[in-house]
């Protein structure tokens, strides 16, 4: 080794406040937006079986002689079912598997905020599933001859986005509640899954369960959220729509304001407990 | 808030209470910590030495601000950790050993970009930072290779840079070289040293229990055992204290019934030690004076002992350890591990 003192004794200059809150968002969206893509694998996992899990609602639904829309229904349900699985395994659970890897109290020990390490998670949650969702809604199209017909794209737009916001602020706010419950957070995320499913409409118009439980499922934002753009895709979605576009998207709009403040001060209460009792931040090693 | 002492405990201690899940109650308390007194200053290479259980990493997690004393007060760059952590977090960092953070689909560059990230370093700077570390640690040829491809101690070496990478004033290393095999510890040593050399008025607080290790890299020790600070002066010291007195290593063909009391009621036998390890009986012993070794041969010769080897030797932390808890550090792990458990 051949020392060259200069590098190491020059004093390094660091970022702080707002900046270095981007440049934590950014450094915690990059394990998934570039490391998630390396394993090939995601293609049979997350494209291929989930347009498998989809055929099977088509050919019931074709076979029952059910309106050809909710084919595009399915579609839909089935590309946004990718970011409920993100959601739940790779939003509500991190902090949790964060913990186990040591990582959390390096987090927590960093002068960054950990508010911006979840919005990093979530960040880069969106990109990477997005690439997901869309291949999804290609394939299923493209194999199903789904036909769109866009009303407004701003306001699907809107909807989109405010229905990502309010589901990340959602797996942000109980990734502090999976890891204050602890061993649980595997068995609650397998408990939350399939209910979900059925109870957003992830395969079929929410309307169908009633105004009442259709209005509980509406605490998840992909309820509203997938119900808006059915109706801004299909001519038949408004016909099928539990509420109007422009109730569900301010409800979407008062579900993130709601679900980010959540977020915000259960990471604080997690930080304290942690801090306090010292047992959040055990790790295998 | 300039402060003579990069670190300063007062008093300070921890008890985990240990509660009934459903009702609430207080099941067990455990003593991690009592009445801890340390001051560090500044540019120090500050060893904490004891065995596993001893309340090493209680007192690394307070003083990183990631656990709440329960009495007493510590400062770490002269701010308190408890009302201003948001004021010493840019200054430390720590590295513990085995651990397992970063993310295996990652590189090596990229693990390390990323927690400098959360530092605030540029990505320029981080970047030139992370090769020159890598390459002075030994590891810049496995710079674009993926973490989960990592052996342990490659492992260990990158997250030793991560905790160098953000240029602490204040670095915590937990049992930096637990785990690792004999090269990779001494590069990891190297490192350390080298590093510190470049740095003068920075500070490191390590923990171990490897004595070499201590002995080796330390300014100072503090002996810690079941919470407790024993002892604390530097390597030399501590082993001075034990120079006064003669320490001999005796190999014997076998025990007879010998007991550790047996030979430590001799007059001027100040501690015996006897273990046996694959069929060998050793005794190590430290006596008043040289002029003690009769008498000790004698006991053995009475009991048809014979004696294979026997060799004077200099004091080392192990037999500083030993005069202050007890026993060696093995037993004391041991005994750590049974009050966890029970």
């Amino acid at each position: 080794m051949s020392p060259e003192p200069d590098l190491l004794r020059t004093p390094v200059p660091k970022a702080s406040g707002w900046r270095l809150f981007l440049k934590t968002v950014v450094a915690r969206a990059y394990p998934r937006v570039i490391g998630q893509q390396r394993e090939r694998s995601w293609i049979f996992f997350d494209v291929f079986l989930s347009i498998l899990a989809v055929s099977a609602y088509v050919f019931v639904y074709r076979a029952i002689g059910a309106p050809e829309e909710y084919v595009g229904f399915v579609i839909v349900g089935g590309a946004m079912t990718a970011f409920w699985l993100n959601v739940l395994w790779s939003m509500s659970s991190q902090l949790y598997w964060e913990k186990e890897s040591g990582n959390l109290a390096l987090y927590i020990m960093a002068p960054n905020s950990m508010m911006a390490i979840l919005l990093g998670m979530a960040i880069g949650g969106i990109i990477a599933t997005s690439l997901r969702a869309v291949a999804i809604l290609a394939v299923g199209s493209l194999i199903f001859h789904v036909q769109y017909t866009v009303g407004s794209i701003p306001a699907l737009v809107a909807v989109f986005l405010l229905t990502l916001a309010a589901l990340y602020g959602l797996g942000m706010m109980t990734a502090s509640l999976f890891l204050l419950w602890g061993r649980e957070a595997w068995h609650l995320a397998n408990l939350a899954q399939e209910p979900i499913y059925l109870l957003s409409g992830f395969y079929f118009p929410v309307k169908n369960l009633g105004f009442w439980v259709a209005a509980v499922a509406s605490i998840i934002p992909l309820t509203l959220g997938l119900d808006a753009m059915r109706q801004l895709l299909f001519p038949s979605g408004a016909a099928l729509g539990f509420l109007s576009v422009p109730v569900e998207i301010a409800l979407l709009a008062i579900l993130t304001f709601i679900f980010l403040v959540a977020a915000w001060w259960l990471l604080r209460y997690m930080e304290r407990i942690a801090i306090r009792e010292g047992r959040l931040l055990e790790y295998r090693r | 808030m300039a402060s003579d002492w990069a670190i300063e405990t007062h008093n300070l201690g921890r008890i985990y209470t240990i509660r009934n899940r459903r009702e609430r109650k207080i099941r067990k308390e455990i003593v991690a910590l009592r009445d801890v007194n340390l001051q560090i200053p500044r540019g120090e290479l500050f060893g904490l030495l004891g065995p596993n259980g001893a309340g090493k990493t209680t007192l690394i997690k307070i003083l990183t601000t990631l656990l709440a004393p329960t009495t007493g007060w510590a400062k770490v760059a002269g701010f308190d950790v408890v009302r201003e952590p948001q004021k010493i977090r840019p200054r430390i960092n720590m590295v513990s050993g085995g651990e397992a953070s970063g993310y295996g689909l990652l590189t090596v560059r990229e693990n390390l970009w990323m927690f400098a990230q959360f530092y605030g370093l540029s990505s320029r700077e981080a970047n030139r930072r992370i090769e020159e570390m890598l390459r002075r640690i030994g590891l810049a040829d496995r710079i674009h290779t993926k973490s989960s491809d990592l052996s342990t101690g490659l492992r260990q070496k990158m997250n030793i840079v991560r905790g160098f990478l953000t240029d602490p004033e204040i670095l915590f290393l937990d049992e930096p070289t637990l785990g690792l095999d004999v090269n990779a510890a001494r590069d990891v040593r190297r490192f350390i040293r080298e590093w510190l050399d470049a740095h003068p008025d920075r500070t490191i607080l390590l923990t171990t229990h490897y004595m070499v290790e201590a002995d080796e890299l330390c300014d100072r020790v503090a002996i810690i055992s079941q919470g407790r600070v024993l002892a604390c002066d530097s390597p030399e010291a501590l082993k001075r204290r034990l120079q006064r007195e003669a320490l001999f290593d005796i190999e014997i063909t076998t025990p007879n019934g010998l007991t550790a009391a047996a030979l430590e009621a001799i007059p001027g036998v100040r501690k015996a030690l006897l273990t046996e390890s694959n069929g060998i009986a050793r005794l190590n012993l430290v006596l008043a004076e040289d002029s003690v070794l009769p008498s000790v041969i004698q006991v053995l010769t009475e009991r048809e002992i014979g004696v294979r080897h026997l060799t004077k030797r200099e004091p080392t932390l192990e037999d500083v350890f030993v005069e202050l808890v007890g026993r060696p550090l093995t037993e004391s792990e041991e005994q750590a591990r049974e009050m966890n458990e029970s």
